[in-house]
């Protein structure tokens, strides 16, 4: 019944696809714009050129690896929102690695620099993992608060202890140097990033659907007193995956440092975090699919500038249309398992 | 401003402000503690919340009054609230996933179509001069209280007394806590959910034309900076009690106006790390108010984040 199963995911994902952007395409018209004309503009503006398939996936980039952290916890059971903290944190530590680091050979440096990002946002979100575990503190509300409390500290870090002065347009870090910057995939306009996210779904894929670690993390998410008395470790668990998928988009903070702004400084709080939300969930916490949503949201958001050249719309305007998605993906959830038997 | 007062003038700056920052708090707590007696959550109230800030500054900017606009904030808050419980009747669908969709729509749409009300200035609401008899400017600045404030706690009290003491406040704590015998006794859950719902997000739209119509008394992107979250988390703490509320709000705002406190009296260094108290703040509470063994005390048990 996988056939059947995938078809049905398939065609109820594609209803609720339509069915916000017919609403959107109500708000447009309210505006006194033709919705078919928008419409245009989104497929354009996200998947119309190369330049504009460019800019998609380079916006892709870090919601696959932000998505991974509340699709990772969602198998266990746990609803994560955390992804902007962890990718604040893991650009800070990124920033303090790479000036702390500048001596050694660029490829070491940067190897360690990701680590350094990686495991800043897995601590982050694992600290509300293991709340979760040992004092029973909800983990959708934790991570909401870590996210501010994450900011702020960056906020803070940048106005003062590590700030760069030369820099004067708005507080920032220091820089890491031109050194430790990665560039573009050769012959595109992509940076490395991408490579990245892909691989971090796929290994996340594997991990889950393939090894026994996976199962386990499965069985907590579908029935902790089943998982309790078969004898798993059920905190061991909850701390891994939140870690894991914290570690995920610290990842994409270190990411947008090292190849796109060079720095810490408030353009790495962009949503990024919060579109990953939305990602793993019209995923259905899928890692593959999470990627090929990340490139439809990416599409999304890239065609924000397009709608907003065009026809006047606020930038807010794809932020609209996102809201509307994820409405109309969880109403959509009630349509599962009335055409087929389970 | 100045240094006369020293320390004492900290202390009334971070008195008077909590006073004014509490406000919204208030209104978000008391609308979110309606909706959990009933058995669900609204994660969604700080999206409300913004919507209300916006739709309340345009509406007192297009008619001339605030309160027209405080009431159409509630409106629209109400229109969110009846969204919410909507999806959320509906089989198999997550009321948390719910609010955290509803949280980032509000959010859009509010900046969707609140850019032309950035610019223009709408005419505020007025405050109460409680603070005339005394010859202090700082002492009169932080006892000019807001009309809200006082409604809002009249608001907590008779929350209090409709949960505690009458027909329908039972009604709504059966559903929330056991929604089989509300069942049995004919009640219907939707229904009540849905207007406790709707009622809960009234108030978060009124609390959000609280800060786009007195404190900070402006419309724009960066207005809330997650009050709706934190109320949330403060209804935990408060134990589900309408006159824990009102306190843990006060609070709150006690909280949020120490960093602007401080620096009204010079004391500038590590602005933007006082800017973190009220998430640390909410963030020790929940993890001292929660247990690993049982469930939130005092939580209406069909709820879903207590479990």
């Amino acid at each position: 019944m996988r056939g059947a199963a995938w078809a049905e995911t398939a065609a109820i994902s594609a209803a609720a696809l339509l069915a916000a952007l017919g609403v959107f395409g109500g708000f447009v018209a309210l505006r006194g714009l033709n919705p078919l004309d928008v419409y245009a503009a989104l497929v354009a503006g996200g998947f119309g050129s190369w330049f504009s398939l460019e800019e998609t996936l380079t916006q892709a980039a870090p919601i696959m690896l932000t998505a991974l952290c509340t699709a990772l916890p969602a198998r266990a059971g746990l609803l994560v929102i955390g992804g902007e903290g962890a990718l604040v944190v893991g650009g800070v530590a990124t920033v303090l690695a790479g000036v702390n680091l500048g001596g050694l050979p660029p490829p070491l440096a940067l190897a360690l620099m990701c680590l350094a990002g990686a495991l800043g946002g897995g601590l982050w979100v694992g600290v509300a993992g293991a709340l979760r575990h040992w004092r029973g503190v909800n983990e959708t509300i934790a991570t909401l608060l870590l996210n501010y409390i994450a900011i702020a500290v960056m906020n803070h870090l940048v106005a003062g202890p590590i700030r760069d002065f030369g820099q004067v347009l708005k507080p920032a870090s220091w820089a890491i140097g031109e050194r430790l910057m990665i560039g573009t995939i050769p012959a595109t306009g992509i940076h490395w990033g991408l490579v990245f996210g892909i691989v971090a779904c796929v290994v996340t894929w594997v991990l889950m659907r393939h090894t026994i670690v996976g199962f386990a993390v499965d069985v907590v998410g579908g029935n902790v007193r089943a998982a309790q008395i078969v004898g798993l470790p059920i905190g061991a668990i909850v701390l891994a995956t939140t870690v894991l998928g914290g570690a995920a988009a610290g990842l994409a903070g270190a990411i947008e440092v090292v190849a796109v702004h060079g720095f810490a400084s408030s353009s790495l709080v962009v949503g990024y975090g919060y579109a990953g939300i939305l990602v793993a969930f019209l995923a259905r916490q899928n890692p593959l699919a999470v990627i090929a949503v990340a490139v439809l949201l990416g599409g999304i958001t890239a065609s924000g500038g397009l709608l907003q050249r065009r026809f006047g719309l606020p930038d807010a305007a794809t932020l609209v249309l996102e809201g509307l998605l994820f409405i109309a993906l969880l109403a959509a959830n009630t349509l599962y398992g009335r055409w087929r038997r389970a | 401003m100045n240094g006369e007062l020293g320390a004492w003038g900290a202390m009334i700056a971070v008195v008077g402000g909590a006073i004014r920052v509490s406000t919204p708090y208030l209104y978000v707590s008391l609308g979110e503690t309606l909706t959990e007696k009933s058995g669900r959550v609204n994660l969604g109230l700080e999206g409300t919340l913004v919507m209300g800030a916006m739709s309340g500054y345009a509406i007192a900017y297009l008619t001339g009054s605030p309160w027209l606009g405080v009431l159409v904030a509630g409106a629209i808050g109400a229109g969110f609230g009846l969204l919410h419980a909507v999806v959320c009747s509906l089989p198999r669908v997550n009321d948390i996933a719910v609010g955290i969709a509803l949280f980032l729509f509000g959010t859009g749409l509010a900046f969707f179509l609140g850019k032309p009300y950035i610019q223009p200035s709408a005419p505020r609401l007025h405050h109460l001069a409680l603070g005339w008899w005394s010859a202090s400017p700082q002492i009169r600045v932080a006892l000019e209280i807001n009309a809200l404030f006082v409604a809002g706690i009249v608001l907590a009290l008779a929350l209090r007394f409709i949960l505690a003491g009458t027909r329908w406040g039972l009604v709504v704590r059966t559903v929330g806590d056991n929604a089989d015998a509300a069942r049995a006794l004919g009640y219907s859950l939707r229904g009540v959910r849905t207007l406790a719902t709707m009622a809960g997000g009234f108030l978060a739209g009124v609390g959000g034309s609280f800060l786009s119509l007195y404190y900070p008394g402006t419309w724009n992107e960066g207005l809330s900076s997650g009050q709706g979250l934190m109320a949330i988390a403060l209804v935990i703490f408060a134990r589900w009690n309408p006159i824990h509320c009102f306190w843990v709000s006060l609070l709150f705002g006690a909280a949020t106006a120490l960093g602007p406190a401080l620096q009204s009296i010079g004391y500038t260094s590590n602005y933007y790390l006082f800017n973190a108290a009220p998430y640390v703040l909410t963030l020790g509470l929940l993890v001292w108010s929660s247990s690993p063994r049982h469930a939130l005390l005092g939580a209406p048990s069909e709820l879903t984040i207590s479990k």
